[in-house]
């Protein structure tokens, strides 16, 4: 195990010493926050207050707190996933450059090799989420904090869930990728086209039914859906407690996608889970079965 | 069957990719301690049949052996013995040359006190601790050379491949690296295995095979190989052209005198003992390398010679 500490310590300096890629990790998040910096925020805001009756009276901290935990939740799960494709491109760089070749000449074994590909991808990964976890939470607290600390446990596993679903599913993509074309093709599509398939720029509450139909078989919208549910579940308490009726508590979740349908059923946060965990181990499994096929057949 | 001596034996090895052969019926062997050169133009096979030494490329048929072992059967056996300096650098750029270098240790395990030992034996040989903790892509070309040299010795290999070790260096780093590579022969008795476009560095080794098209065309030492395929010259001064004719051979005018070319120094002499009249400044020169790949291959080799 000493020479795949090794490679990840290596992986973890190449990713961080590259500017580029780094930059490139961040292109996602940066536009979703310029996204609700310019319209989102005051879309979010209006149609929060519209949503709730006129007898009502909710405290504009509430409502910038769900603002602030929308964009939040938004962010993480996005970068959460986005952030591993860049992460992982090491992989593809060091078949470009011929750095492989040398790898391939030593003894150490191809497996132990992608291990520490994907190791570092998690690792790197969770540095730098963990970094825009505590920026968010900080924008949160300055907005309206109503989190408590079981919250933030479960916001932690959250981002664990959606880096490994991102770690299996950048890794499969990733591995027949041998140029930096290639590479920069799939940073793109994915660094513009995540997001809106996983309901961050945009809710899935928002979409047509047919998409919403078809985006409901992506484990990625369960995996948004998590991050929010915890992110906002402080914001539901507190309307809860402030008397806001079930039924206009429930509208606001589905409007946020945090209660979201299976062919009619509501799926519930531990299905959720169990939804995101089942997506890693199928994911890893193709990913490991794909090593052993190729590398095998070479 | 190969000779004990033998540290590569290969026999009979095949490769194709498509229809094209990429290395076609080839064997030949190379003794423990040799300095040992493959040469031919580029699309010979000299790729290929080092990826298949180095276990990175399977072979179609015939037999590849590093020390007796068969490479498709104890290959990670194999890639300890192996150490391989690459035509280009596949070293990390971004990471200083001690970061490089301590990745690279670790995947033959050679981590911690070891590691660092072997470091300063290495910094020692090839003297690169001025830059150690330098980016390696902020490296000259020759420093980086050294620094792919060291990757290649972080284990202590038997075996060393240089793919082209010296091409693009200036004069003063090539004479450097040679002096590293017979260092490491003569101290640690090292098997070196070398292709080159420098016919001159072709001319110092102990046996070269040539290549083309994938086939052996040739192989021996650079004497034999000057003795069989070219010719020696004389360049005959301070004589004028009846006494040249006078030898009853083909020559041919140059400043300051004429040049006849001989089959051989045996035959050189001959004739300089027949007419000591004549040859009263001269010399003899082998045919060089360059020569005789030309004459086997029918082409340049291609580099700056």
């Amino acid at each position: 195990m000493r020479s795949v500490f090794a490679l990840m310590s290596r992986n973890r300096k190449l990713f961080f010493k590259d500017k580029g890629m780094l930059f490139s990790a961040m292109i996602t998040p940066v536009i979703l926050i310029v996204l609700y910096a310019t319209f989102l925020a005051k879309i979010y805001r209006d149609s929060f207050l519209s949503a709730i009756p006129k007898m009502i009276e909710i405290s504009d901290k509430l409502i910038d707190g769900a603002v602030a935990c929308q964009l939040a939740a938004s962010l993480l799960s996005v970068s959460c996933v986005t952030v591993t494709f860049c992460v992982n491109l090491t992989m593809v760089q060091d078949r470009a450059n011929g750095t492989r070749k040398d790898f391939n000449i030593s003894p150490i074994s191809k497996s132990k090799i992608y291990l520490s590909y994907f190791l570092s991808t998690v690792l790197n990964s969770m540095m730098v989420n963990g970094i825009a976890l505590l920026l968010c939470l900080g924008y949160v607290y300055k907005m309206g904090w109503y989190m408590n600390a079981a919250d933030i446990v479960f916001i932690v596993w959250d981002e664990i869930l959606l880096v490994l679903f991102g770690s299996t599913l950048s890794s499969i993509i990733i591995y027949p990728l041998t140029t930096q074309g290639q590479l920069s093709a799939v940073g793109t599509i994915v660094s513009a086209g995540y997001g809106f398939i996983c309901g961050a720029y945009m809710p899935i509450s928002n979409f047509g039914s047919g998409l919403r139909k078809i985006l409901s078989y992506f484990p990625s919208t369960y995996g948004t859906s998590l991050v929010k549910n915890h992110m906002l579940g402080g914001i539901y308490r507190e309307m809860a407690r402030k008397d806001l009726p079930d039924q206009v508590i429930d509208a606001f979740k589905e409007a946020l996608d945090c209660r979201l349908k299976f062919h009619g059923n509501v799926v519930y946060v531990n299905e959720m889970i169990f939804i995101m965990v089942g997506s890693i181990a199928v994911l890893g499994l193709v990913y490991f079965l794909l090593i052993r096929l190729t590398e095998k057949a070479q | 069957m190969g000779d004990i001596l033998d540290i590569i034996a290969i026999r009979h090895l095949n490769k194709s990719f498509g229809d094209v052969k990429a290395v076609n019926d080839l064997s030949f062997q190379v003794k423990k301690g040799e300095l040992f050169a493959f040469l031919g133009v580029n699309g010979a096979g000299k790729s290929t049949t080092i990826a298949m030494i180095c276990g990175q490329l399977r072979k179609d048929s015939g037999s590849v052996k590093v020390n007796g072992i068969e490479t498709d059967q104890q290959n990670a056996q194999i890639k300890r013995m192996l150490g391989v300096v690459f035509q280009d650098s596949v070293l990390d750029k971004p990471l200083t040359v001690k970061e490089n270098l301590k990745s690279r240790a670790a995947l033959y395990g050679v981590t911690g006190k070891a590691f660092e030992k072997r470091l300063g034996e290495l910094v020692e040989l090839l003297g690169f601790g001025d830059y150690l903790n330098r980016p390696t892509g902020k490296l000259s070309g020759g420093q980086r050379r050294r620094i792919d040299i060291a990757r290649a010795l972080l284990h202590r290999p038997k075996i060393l491949i240089l793919d082209e070790p010296t091409t693009g260096l200036d004069p003063q780093t090539r004479l450097v690296i040679w002096e590293v590579i017979e260092k490491l022969r003569k101290t640690e008795g090292m098997t070196v295995f070398l292709t080159t476009h420098y016919m001159e560095e072709a001319a110092n080794v102990d046996n070269i095979v040539i290549l083309d098209k994938g086939r052996l065309v040739v192989e021996g030492s650079p004497l034999e190989l000057k003795n069989q395929y070219v010719q020696d010259t004389i360049f005959l001064y301070g004589v004028s052209e009846e006494e040249v004719k006078k030898l009853n051979r083909k020559y041919k005018e140059i400043q300051g005198g004429f040049q006849l070319k001989v089959k051989n120094t045996e035959e050189a002499t001959k004739l300089i003992i027949t007419h000591p009249d004549i040859f009263r400044d001269y010399e003899v020169v082998k045919g060089g390398m360059d020569d005789v790949f030309l004459a086997v291959t029918g082409r340049d080799l291609g580099g700056d010679h």
